[in-house]
């Protein structure tokens, strides 16, 4: 299928296939540009009465659960990603899925970690068909070399949300992972051994999927509160000894950078924020738990203290950082989509100013208004940029998936996108003529801060006009990519085969950009 | 024994960045044998193998087996790494070097600031490339103790090729030869290449200083340039406390005068202190000889560098001592180092009083200078003139500065 696909052209110039999967889809039109038709996917409508009188939904291991919910050949099973790198669940669904003999199914989880790697086992025998889901290390490998029998799909979180809602993705069963539970399925990732913080990844699965079963290993007597989890959208509940590892559940990333270089980029990305007058009372910024975004937020903080005015709400990845700045009264609310640490999850609990949200409050396009575009400013990462700003998260320079989209494509909403990145890493030029893949549109990606200088777009003539005469290192876009090629000397285009072996999907549900199969993957 | 012929250079392993290792052998027959296993071979590999051909073929190599396991390494660090191994198999005179890139023909003032010098060690390429971007006032590729004994000859090459084709951003480029007389050796790699200052440890004498500059002008000569190499001798044992008057005098080239407090402690046979009372004596008797001959005394680097406080407390007393600079080991102290040997904001309030005083006194013609009940003579105006200046330079005070 994947071989005989119609290829069509979208509006970035961009060759993207007419079906996935079998599926018909539309390719990307322009930023606004798509409107969705008809009405939201919904779920069987389902009655009390065919549930326990007494509200107890325990049954006894997650095979039955799977088997009561009836597994079967070519089904969406869905997961989510708040444990991280320490999640037990997902590979344990499709070793039961093998045990089973059950072929075919999609994995569709809101995103994967090196843990997953386990199910390539899953892939080559035909347990898996396909995933729809990030896709990197040893996963996104197998996918660049074309060895995955379907397309994979990836999505933002906002996208897959939007994807659910729409009924773009249709669960059949969805296995939600949850640090504590009651057996009537209401469930929270607050408390618990595997404390995570919140459940959002999975409120779209819980609410739209056909079968929902909650697997927790910190079971308590009803109501669980918070129930961030909702039982009565819960079709069964496994209580198993350990759902996670706690230790990679919470990254630790909240240790700021030492690598001088990222920090250079990190304080002249405060730097460039205070002078282009973004930092002022009352402002609202998304800053990650990578290494050069958590350093942004502790200079962003360090301007606050300096000018004694506090920033409204902070977008996160909570972790420790954020939560200081909360507590010292830096900062009015932290709205977070997830947990890095104990002191995030700590205070979401016990903080009321530090609430839980979910992709469909953050993130979703296809609702009535969208959080994202309030945001003051995003710092973001990306691998590749191009000299249309179009930006790369999702593959490396020589082609390789690497990672997933993560809530990037949905924060390039935001008032003022900014990228810091160094200009080149280990020779491979990150400003190029044409980036591997779009991710993301150049009209949306608004500053690139590199260790040589600053590239403001062209259609952001306020920023320009703000931060005349400010002595930033402010170079065209041209400049850097051209400073970079004399310093690395000028890239020669990487041979991809012709199949599509992944799409990467926009926020509105159409096709931004294929990724096409490695041939020389150099590694 | 087939070994002995295979020679090897550069880095590999996990972590190595922007390096790459190589291993050679030379044979009689078969021609060309290069396998190349890199990260970016899908955009440079074929660039990497065309400028390894164009080598070999410079050093007339005809038949060889060339292995390398490239992490990403820039074409400057290729070409030495080459070099390197078909120099250890081979005896050549030829050199093959690359343009000499503008930013690095230009050449450096006597008197220019030397307050941030970082140390960069001379065969990692990973610390070299972005060194610039932290605005030291000078970088010092280091030859001695920051690479291993088997290692000396390799790095020469990468040295030589830093030095014509790594952009420092403005950085005084600097290297810190190996020990005399080993560091002569050192010296026909840096020489030709426009290197700014050459930084000579364990300085004992003016023997050991007359002689590099003997070799230094020799090289000059054969390779037909001229340009200004300032010396920075460093301090580092009882014998060089002693000589160090005659080691003042011994060269007009020389510009700073550096303490090794490590080296000089482990020679008095003391602890080093934070106070640094056991090495009171060595640093002033340096920092009085630089003033009287206008050289610049240079303080001992301060190694713990999480320790931030530490280094800012450390940088006040050298400075209360007289010393005008300090090395640095990490980019994370250039900032406090270059801060906190700038004026001090009272410094600087008090220089512009002053100034302003004297200028109103000139104004009225007045022959007695007084700010207060102060009177003011002309050594202090000549050095609220200086911190004035000083303070503009390190960008502590606004060019068109106004009395508040």
């Amino acid at each position: 299928m994947k071989r005989e696909n119609m290829m069509l052209i979208n509006s970035l110039d961009r060759e993207v296939p007419s079906t996935v999967n079998n599926m018909n889809v539309i390719p990307f039109k322009g930023v606004n540009k798509h409107r969705p038709e008809g009405f939201k996917h919904a779920p069987k409508v389902a009655t009390c009465i065919d549930f326990p009188e007494d509200g107890n939904k325990l049954i006894q291991g997650l095979k039955e659960a799977l088997i009561k919910s009836g597994l079967r050949d070519g089904m969406t099973v869905s997961t989510h990603h708040h444990f991280r790198n320490g999640d037990l669940i997902a590979n344990r669904i499709f070793e039961i899925a093998s045990e089973l003999n059950v072929k075919n199914l999609i994995w569709f989880p809101s995103a994967s970690f090196e843990c997953h790697s386990k199910l390539i086992k899953y892939l080559d025998n035909g347990t898996i068909h396909h995933i729809e889901g990030s896709l990197n290390g040893a996963l996104g490998e197998y996918v660049s070399h074309g060895k995955m029998k379907g397309v994979g799909v990836l999505r933002s979180h906002g996208g897959r949300y939007q994807a659910i809602q729409d009924g773009e993705v249709q669960i059949d069963i969805s296995v939600i992972a949850a640090p504590t539970a009651d057996s009537f399925g209401n469930a929270n990732g607050v408390d618990g051994p595997s404390a995570c913080g919140l459940l959002g990844f999975a409120l779209a699965d819980s609410q739209y999927a056909n079968k929902v079963i909650v697997v927790t290993d910190n079971l308590v007597p009803f109501p669980c509160l918070p129930w961030q989890i909702q039982g009565n959208n819960v079709d069964y509940v496994v209580k198993v000894d350990k759902i996670g590892l706690p230790e990679r559940i919470l990254s630790g990333t909240t240790a700021i950078t030492k690598s001088p270089d990222r920090l250079f980029l990190a304080k002249l990305t405060a730097r460039f924020c205070e002078q282009a007058g973004i930092i002022k009372n009352g402002f609202s910024f998304q800053a990650g738990a990578g290494g050069t975004s958590l350093a942004v937020s502790f200079y962003f903080a360090e301007i606050l203290k300096r000018k004694g005015i506090k920033a409204r709400f902070a977008r996160g990845g909570s972790n420790k950082f954020l939560v200081n700045m909360l507590r010292d009264n830096l900062l009015d609310f932290i709205l977070d989509g997830q947990t890095f640490d104990l002191d995030g999850v700590n205070s979401m609990r016990l903080n009321p100013n530090h609430a839980d949200t979910s992709p469909f409050t953050s993130y979703n396009f296809h609702g009535k208004g969208n959080f994202a575009q309030l945001v003051d400013v995003v710092v973001l990462g990306a691998t590749e940029v191009d000299v249309n700003f179009n930006g790369n998260v999702a593959t490396h320079s020589d082609g390789l998936l690497l990672h997933g989209l993560g809530g990037w494509q949905n924060c390039l909403f935001s008032k003022c996108t900014i990228l810091p990145i160094p200009l080149f890493r280990d020779r491979i030029p990150v400003i190029k003529d044409r980036v591997t893949t779009v991710c993301g549109p150049g009209e949306l990606i608004d500053v690139i801060i590199t260790e040589r200088g600053i590239a403001i777009n062209p259609l952001r003539k306020d920023l320009i006009e703000k931060t005349k005469g400010s002595g930033l290192p402010i170079k065209s876009i041209y400049e850097l990519k051209d400073e970079a090629e004399r310093i690395c000397g000028v890239p020669s285009k990487p041979i991809f085969g012709e199949e599509v072996v992944a799409v990467i999907k926009w926020v509105d549900g159409t096709v931004i950009d294929s990724v096409r199969r490695v041939i020389n993957p150099g590694r | 024994m087939e070994e002995i012929n295979r020679f090897s250079a550069g880095n590999r392993g996990e972590k190595v960045r922007s390096d790459c290792f190589m291993t050679f052998e030379l044979k009689t027959e078969g021609g060309i044998k290069l396998t190349l296993s890199s990260k970016v071979e899908s955009i440079y590999g074929e660039h990497i193998r065309l400028l390894c051909l164009k080598i070999l073929d410079y050093f007339e190599v005809k038949h060889a087996v060339l292995d390398i396991e490239d992490s990403g390494a820039l074409d400057f660090v290729i070409a030495a790494r080459l070099e390197s191994v078909i120099k250890q198999s081979k005896a050549s005179d030829k050199e093959f070097l690359q343009e000499l890139i503008t930013e690095n023909t230009l050449i450096t003032n006597k008197k220019r600031n030397r307050i941030t010098r970082l140390y960069l060690p001379g065969n990692t390429p990973s610390l070299m490339i972005n060194s610039g971007i932290h605005q030291p006032d000078g970088v010092i590729l280091d030859l001695e103790d920051s690479v291993a004994y088997l290692k000396k000859h390799e790095a020469r090459f990468l040295v030589r090729n830093a030095l014509r084709s790594l952009n420092f951003l403005g950085a005084e480029r600097m290297v810190r030869i190996n020990q005399f007389p080993e560091g002569l050796k050192d010296l026909p790699y840096l020489i030709p290449h426009n290197v700014n200052v050459i930084l000579i440890p364990k300085c004992e004498n003016e023997v050991q200083i007359k002689t590099i500059v003997g070799h230094i002008e020799m090289i000059q000569k054969k390779s037909k340039t001229i340009n200004p190499v300032w010396l920075m001798p460093i301090i580092e044992s009882a014998k060089g406390v002693l000589n160090i008057v005659e080691i003042a005098k011994s060269s007009n080239t020389i510009v700073a005068i550096a303490i090794g407090l490590e080296d000089l402690t482990a020679d008095l046979g003391v602890s080093r202190t934070h106070l640094g009372i056991e090495s009171l004596f060595a640093r002033s008797q340096i920092i009085t000889t630089c003033k009287a001959f206008g050289i610049q005394p240079i303080d001992s680097v301060f190694s713990d560098v999480e320790d931030l406080e530490g280094l800012k407390e450390n940088v006040l007393a050298s400075k209360s001592l007289g010393f005008e600079g300090m090395g640095c080991i990490h980019p994370r102290q250039i900032e406090i180092i270059r801060r906190y040997f700038a004026p001090s904001d009272d410094e600087i309030e008090e220089a512009k009083s002053i100034i302003v005083a004297y200028n109103l006194a000139i104004e009225k013609g007045l022959g007695v200078i007084s700010l207060g009940t102060k009177m003011i003579d002309v050594p202090v105006v000549e050095k609220a003139k200086h911190i004035i200046k000083h303070a503009i330079e390190l960008g502590r005070l606004d060019e068109n500065w106004t009395c508040k």
